[in-house]
């Protein structure tokens, strides 16, 4: 049996599954330690069921505190960067854009060094060893214990990165080393970006790490820990404390996942209606399309793989006006419960349409008899039209597909969505994240520029292959499921034929407990 | 005087965004290189084509090679400098202005760049009144400034000097170069005076793309009309004013991408939300030519921009994607790169285009003549 927990910035969610059977869930408030509300999220599902704590094989837990921390420039540490750049890149310094709020906490120390490759892996310069030396004993000196090491073109050869990091440890051992080409794309600044935000979190991660280790200790729990990363994919605890990033806006995916899991399709959009946005996303064989353009976090940019979500301003609690012809995007949020007509307040939300127009039952409906049936009726088409815009948009391609509604809000629509198979409304889709959670797989992959003309096609294509494989199993799948999911070629322009970009990504299941190597 | 500062900075790069008509490579590390020069220098002059001095000496400043690997090797404004001071050797004169090559794109931003760092004036003007793709397509070729000296320097400084009778020559012997320094080079060219500068530039283009980036803000802000629509009243009237219109308003249908000799060549279809109306561009690196309903809507050199109708953002070529709910806005190219000398290297002939070049006001005039 597994345990899915999603630790949301208001909510702790909790699901007990065994096998694909969901034996037991709760919604709990997220309390400050994270722990105590974990803590007795888990006791209360056990509890449920009867479950004994023995019988639990693994705890797959899904957060946004390394999300929420960042963008807030709450509980970040001071980090160092070391480029290895020079004499290329010296116009832009890391960290230019950093806002005042994330820089007063993070700092701007960086250390530009002769170094790094060309996109067909000739070097630009030999790694200036000393001045890596230098900057560590500079930075040691300082008081800072928490690098990023880059590079230009790092993501296709890391020796540079691994020996920057050896030479650091050597003059500062206690430093905490995020490697950029670990984590980021090709894109140097947004990479460098991701590694900066993964090591200001090294401290957090530290702490809420532990404490869902705590937490499984306090409940005499005694299995293999996972984090679900953006991706749809798990980490182990280990590789969550090392990249806290990798959790950013893995809730999103969760929920499209869960979504997935409890109306039994895998290819499929999913619109998440809240009180105050309609998240809509695609499922392709199960996983959310990722994102193609960069992803801000907190007014930073970033290029790691996020899912493709597109927010439009429609929730149950959305303001309602011009004679139903406009909705949102402002909402009126938490306070639906005491501003929305039916419940007495004096604001027009799309709730109150949705219950004057019969379909939904929440709140007083005599509250909003009295609304002019026009005007319901211009609203509920514009609430429709508003979802069928947004499935249109995310679709990768013409034709219909199905469309599953999750989420708060999904009381709005009622009717058939036009591009739509099928409507599904699931249920249970409150504890969607958790769920989702719960069903993560193990994935690795790999994202390198390879010269066609020197290595050929085929054994670049294998090469990419493997390591995404190898990258997967490493990270805790076992070696039988895993098998690539995605390929992308990518060749570049203005560049001779031979230049080429390719994107590998490989899945598989987690490796029983022992298994794993 | 005009001046580029860090307030303005994101109004110029949301213009260049526009005026890289799809291409011209992603603005985001010209903004980053800006921001961090103006940091240091506080503004960057501009001068206008018709205020300058006889004794005026500018040369153009720009990057060469692939924009997927600019976002990794990014522009190197100390090695454009390089190249700058190679070019002064070689003709013996020192150069007291900047002029960018290229109006659209990350070739917009680099010279302002090297500006700050040297402590000198930028022409407001370019070479190109947008981007283009390869370095003989400008405006100073037509009209017969000379490309040579062409230096192409890398990041370490190591230099060619390409001596050419023609910029297509420069630009055919510069391109292999360019790989072998690692797919982005720098390169000073087009060494002009001050009558060369107001005799072949396109005039007036760093500020316009400061207006345009303002214009876009501000109609944003104000969430009276759209922004294709605040963009063709800003251009009604600019001085001088430009014709420009709204092209088409639908969604993305489909997108045909190549890359083949080194360019991203393809073709975007939309259709408008009745389903009645489609329109089909083209495109090489930027967008070339716009047909609706079969009939030709705009054609290079004028400007084909399209814009997430909902932010009024650019989208690249490379950004486009199914679904995408657009606004296509056609902008009249300015006469210096209208005309008939003009059209045989900026024009369709020079994209191995059929359909001649017409004027866009035309088009909409045929347009306008047949509906009613």
């Amino acid at each position: 049996m597994h345990i899915g927990v999603d630790v949301g910035g208001t909510n702790t969610d909790a699901v007990l599954l065994d096998g694909t059977d969901v034996l037991a869930f709760v919604k709990s408030p997220t309390t400050d330690d994270v722990g105590s509300g974990v803590v007795s999220a888990i006791k209360t599902i056990l509890e449920q069921s009867g479950t004994d704590a023995a019988r639990i094989e693994s705890v797959m837990i899904g957060t946004t505190q390394f999300t929420n921390a960042f963008v807030e420039g709450k509980k970040l540490v001071p980090v160092a960067v070391f480029r290895a750049a020079l004499p290329a890149t010296e116009s832009v310094r890391p960290m230019v854009e950093f806002p005042d709020h994330l820089t007063r906490q993070i700092g701007t120390q960086s250390y530009l060094v002769n170094g790094g490759y060309e996109f067909d892996g000739r070097i630009i310069a030999p790694l200036d060893e000393k001045a890596v030396a230098a900057g560590a004993k500079d930075m040691k000196a300082k008081g800072i214990k928490s690098a990023v090491l880059s590079g230009v073109f790092t993501p296709i050869n890391s020796a540079m990165e691994d020996r920057m990091a050896e030479i650091i440890l050597n003059e500062a051992p206690d430093t905490v080393l995020t490697a950029s080409g670990e984590i980021g794309r090709i894109g140097l600044i947004e990479r460098e970006n991701a590694a900066i935000m993964n090591a200001s979190l090294c401290d957090l991660s530290h702490i809420v790490v532990n404490a869902f280790r705590d937490a499984l200790r306090e409940l005499n729990i005694i299995c293999p820990l996972f984090v679900s990363q953006n991706d749809g994919t798990l980490m182990t605890a280990e590789f969550a404390e090392k990249y806290p990033v990798l959790t950013f806006a893995s809730g999103p995916t969760n929920s499209m996942r869960g979504a997935a899991f409890l109306s039994g399709e895998s290819d499929a959009i999913v619109a998440d209606i809240g009180g105050t946005t309609t998240d809509t996303g695609v499922l392709i064989g199960g996983f959310p399309r990722e994102s193609a353009i960069s992803v801000d976090i907190g007014s930073v940019r970033t290029n790691f793989r996020m899912p493709d979500v597109l927010a439009a301003g429609l929730g149950g609690g959305s303001h309602v006006r011009d004679d139903g012809n406009r909705i949102g995007p402002d909402s009126v949020a938490l306070d639906l419960l005491t501003e929305a007509m039916v419940f007495g307040g004096q604001t027009l939300t799309t709730t109150d349409i949705a219950v004057a127009a019969g379909y939904a039952d929440v709140g007083d409906s005599s509250l909003v008899k009295h609304l002019d049936k026009a005007l319901v009726n211009r609203a509920v088409d514009r609430m429709h039209a508003m979802v069928e815009e947004a499935t249109d948009r995310v679709k990768s391609t013409q034709g219909e597909v199905p469309v599953i509604l999750v989420g708060g809000g999904s009381v709005l629509i009622n009717r058939d969505i036009r591009g739509a198979s099928q409507v599904i409304r699931p249920e249970k889709s409150g504890v969607a994240n958790a769920i989702g959670a719960a069903l993560a797989q193990v994935g690795g992959e790999v994202d390198k520029v390879f010269s066609y003309d020197k290595i050929g096609r085929e054994e670049a294509m294998e090469e990419a292959r493997q390591s995404a494989i190898e990258r997967a199993v490493d990270a805790g799948a076992s070696p039988d499921t895993t098998k690539i999911v995605s390929l992308e070629e990518m060749p570049l322009t203005y560049l001779p034929a031979g230049a080429v970009r390719i994107k590998v990504k490989a899945i598989g299941d987690l490796a029983p407990a022992g298994e794993a190597s | 005087m005009k001046q580029i500062t860090l307030e303005n900075l994101p109004d110029f790069i949301r213009g260049t965004a526009i005026l890289g008509t799809g291409g011209g490579g992603d603005p985001y590390v010209g903004r980053l290189m800006l921001q961090q020069e103006l940091e240091k220098c506080g503004s960057i002059n501009i001068i206008d084509p018709d205020d300058v001095t006889d004794d005026t000496l500018a040369v153009s400043v720009a990057c060469m090679g692939a924009p997927t690997v600019f976002v990794e090797k990014l522009p190197n404004a100390n090695s454009a400098i390089e190249g700058l001071r190679i070019s002064e050797r070689e003709i013996a004169k020192s150069f007291n202005a900047i002029i960018p090559l290229e109006a659209g794109g990350i070739n917009a931003t680099l010279p302002l760049v090297v500006a700050a760092r040297l402590g000198l004036p930028v022409i407001d003007g370019d070479g190109m009144g947008r981007a283009f793709p390869e370095f003989q397509m400008t405006t100073f070729n037509v009209y017969g400034v000379d490309s040579s000296p062409f230096v192409i320097t890398d990041d370490g400084n190591n230099s060619i000097i390409i001596r050419a009778d023609t910029a297509l020559r420069a630009e055919r012997y510069g391109r292999p170069v360019c790989v072998q320094m690692g797919g982005i080079a720098q390169v000073a060219s087009y060494a002009m005076t001050g009558e060369e500068i107001r005799r072949s530039c396109v005039p007036g283009t760093v500020s316009l793309a400061v207006e345009i980036g303002r214009t876009v803000r501000e109609t944003r802000i104000a969430g009276e009309t759209d922004v294709c629509t605040g963009l063709v009243n800003y251009f009604e009237h600019s001085n001088p004013p430009r014709f420009s219109r709204i092209l088409f308003d639908g969604k993305v249908q489909d997108v045909l991408r190549e890359t083949k000799d080194g360019w991203t060549i393809g073709e975007v279809s939309l259709l408008s939300e009745t389903g009645a109306d489609e329109m089909k561009i083209s495109f090489q690196n930027e967008y070339s030519y716009a047909m609706r309903n079969g009939q030709l809507a705009a054609i290079v050199p004028d400007l084909i921009v399209v814009l997430d109708r909902e932010t009024g953002e650019a989208i690249t070529t490379e950004g486009l994607r199914y679904g995408q709910r657009v606004k296509v806005l056609g902008i009249a190219a300015p006469p210096v790169m209208r005309s008939e000398a003009a059209l045989p290297i900026i024009g369709p002939s020079a994209f191995r285009i059929k359909e001649p070049f017409v004027p866009l006001e035309d088009l909409a005039w045929r347009d306008n003549a047949n509906s009613a």
